[in-house]
């Protein structure tokens, strides 16, 4: 019943979406359609964080090594749309990997800052590499090479539509990963990691592959943000990208399937409105923050689950 | 299975708890550690569960070492251990905390069924976030959870800690009923009554060390080592 229950509602969100394309004006399409991407990669990060009690300041670097895998891939090897679309998750998983493997031998605070000074020799990498990533100037890729066949990913709809499937895999994937056996153990984890070892499960290996996880999906988001706006750039690898997601998934609630989408949707307009109103709109967004931390601070779906939805996954 | 702890000797950082703490646990026995606060008791069951680091001495179960194992392996090797406190994952529900603790073992449905079959009321709550029970049920949920691993020797500490007197009856009938099906148990517990009602053997722990190990056969409530060893 819970599970029935969830999933109908995860679906529901998921037709909202689809029913809303004819209804949007094309700049709040070109706006979804990025929230949709960035929602995948705090998604992934809800994994590591929301799930797994994993604080990461080093999530930009598997999200730019999804997009500079793509990117480089389209721009210096010509690679296909759809190839770049595999090979960011790849790529990202892999970097994510690598670093646990290390940045997994420390805990709490030292583990912020080995993923924080990891993401930042990363971004460095890109900055010293600027032959071939073209540093802070960035890569924009030819519209040309932003197809799948003869549909043009450029065009507001179908880039709608992959941004829509992206996310909608990665959503329904989610789910499934939540309540399966491994994602119990995520949570057990992240609960006390030494009673889940006292149960027989090695706490290394768990937090290892849930971060490998977080990676697959920054690595896709990092991809399709690639393939669908066109633009790799060193920007997009630096520190705020580690916050960014952070803040998605305090906003819309931390250890919940849906939340790291609402706060990218609620931090996305919020932004988008304030720096329209003012050039202070980092106040706003601030302010905004210390509500939340107020009267929220388990996040908005969080803060609901707890109250009045308890079967919310 | 036998259980043999060897001159023991591990503790917290610079701070020595145990002093060559030494005893066995024969197969299908309950031997009840005994002694007043900070002797070493629960210091003894997180050695044997590898949480805290045995610096001499071995642990040794059925003639395999299990000290020098990583800590996640030791529950693999057939010991349960339910902690003082309970320690249940409080944003689980009830089933979720039992699957948890079967999962290790290949999530088989026989074993869900035996354990569910222990403690019926844990049936009725299933949907029920594990942090929302009473004392009694969290007690009997954290037992349950040792239990999915199947254990041939099971920790408790102080399982009765806290509890109402019906539920104390239920938690000592759980012991006497486990160790009818031949599980070995080292129970930690203050309470003088219960653990007369349910060990085999006392081993009175003193200094990080155990002092004497006496029969329950040859001990009444007022017997000295009482007052000697737990203060009462």
């Amino acid at each position: 019943m819970r599970d029935k229950r969830s999933l109908i509602l995860h679906l529901a969100v998921l037709a909202a979406l689809l029913a809303a394309l004819p209804l949007l004006s094309a700049y709040h399409v070109t706006n979804v359609a990025k929230i949709m991407v960035l929602a995948v990669y705090a998604m992934g990060y809800n994994i590591a964080f929301g799930y797994t009690g994993l604080l990461s300041l080093g999530h930009a670097m598997f999200f730019a090594a999804g997009l500079y895998a793509a990117g480089m891939g389209i721009s210096l090897f010509g690679l296909s749309a759809v190839g770049a679309l595999v090979l960011g998750p790849v790529a990202g998983g892999l970097a994510a990997t690598l670093v646990g493997l290390l940045a997994l031998r420390t805990a709490g605070v030292a583990f912020m800052i080995v993923t924080l000074m990891f993401a930042q020799a990363g971004y460095l990498t890109i900055l010293y590499f600027v032959r071939y990533t073209r540093g802070d100037e960035g890569i924009v890729i030819a519209r040309a090479t932003r197809a799948i066949g003869s549909v043009d990913l450029s065009a507001d709809t179908p880039r709608y539509l992959l941004a829509f499937g992206i996310f909608a895999l990665a959503l329904l994937l989610n789910l499934a990963l939540v309540r399966s056996p491994f994602g119990r153990i995520m949570v057990a984890m992240r609960e006390n990691e030494a009673r889940s070892r006292m149960l027989g499960y090695n706490p290394y290996t768990v937090k290892l592959t849930a971060l490998a996880v977080s990676g697959v999906y920054a690595g896709a988001a990092g991809a399709a943000y690639a393939v669908l706006f066109g633009y790799v750039g060193a920007s997009l690898a630096s520190v705020q990208y580690s916050i960014l997601p952070l803040l998605y998934v305090l906003l819309g609630g931390a250890g919940t399937v849906l939340g790291p989408f609402l706060g990218a949707l609620l931090m996305f307009y919020l932004i988008d409105y304030a720096s329209s109103a003012t050039s202070a709109y980092l106040f706003i967004v601030g302010a905004a923050l210390i509500l939340l931390v107020l009267f929220a601070p388990k996040g908005i779906l969080g803060t609901l689950r707890e109250r009045h939805a308890r079967w919310l996954p | 299975m036998m259980l043999t702890l060897q001159s023991i000797e591990a503790g917290y950082g610079a701070v020595q708890v145990l002093r060559g703490l030494t005893f066995e646990v024969r197969p299908g026995e309950v031997l009840c550690l005994m002694g007043r606060n900070g002797a070493g008791k629960t210091t003894a069951l997180r050695a044997i569960m590898g949480q805290v680091p045995v610096t001499a001495g071995s642990v040794v179960l059925d003639g395999t070492p299990v000290n020098t194992l990583p800590a996640h392996e030791v529950p693999k090797q057939g010991i349960g251990y339910v902690p003082q406190g309970r320690r249940l994952f409080g944003e689980l529900t009830v089933a979720e905390n039992i699957e948890i603790g079967l999962m290790t073992r290949g999530r088989d449905a026989r074993v869900r069924e035996r354990v569910l079959s222990i403690f019926p009321r844990l049936r009725e709550r299933l949907d029920q976030m594990s942090r929302t029970l009473s004392g009694g049920e969290q007690q009997m949920l954290a037992i349950a959870r040792a239990l999915c691993l199947e254990p041939k020797v099971l920790l408790l500490d102080e399982p009765t800690e806290g509890l109402q007197p019906s539920m104390i009856a239920l938690i000592r009938d759980t012991v006497v009923a486990l160790k009818a099906t031949g599980v070995t148990t080292v129970l930690v517990e203050q309470r003088v009554d219960a653990a007369l009602s349910v060990a085999d053997r006392i081993a009175f722990v003193t200094g990080g060390r155990v002092a004497e190990t006496v029969p329950t056969a040859g001990l009444t409530t007022t017997s000295p080592q009482f007052a000697t060893y737990v203060g009462v």
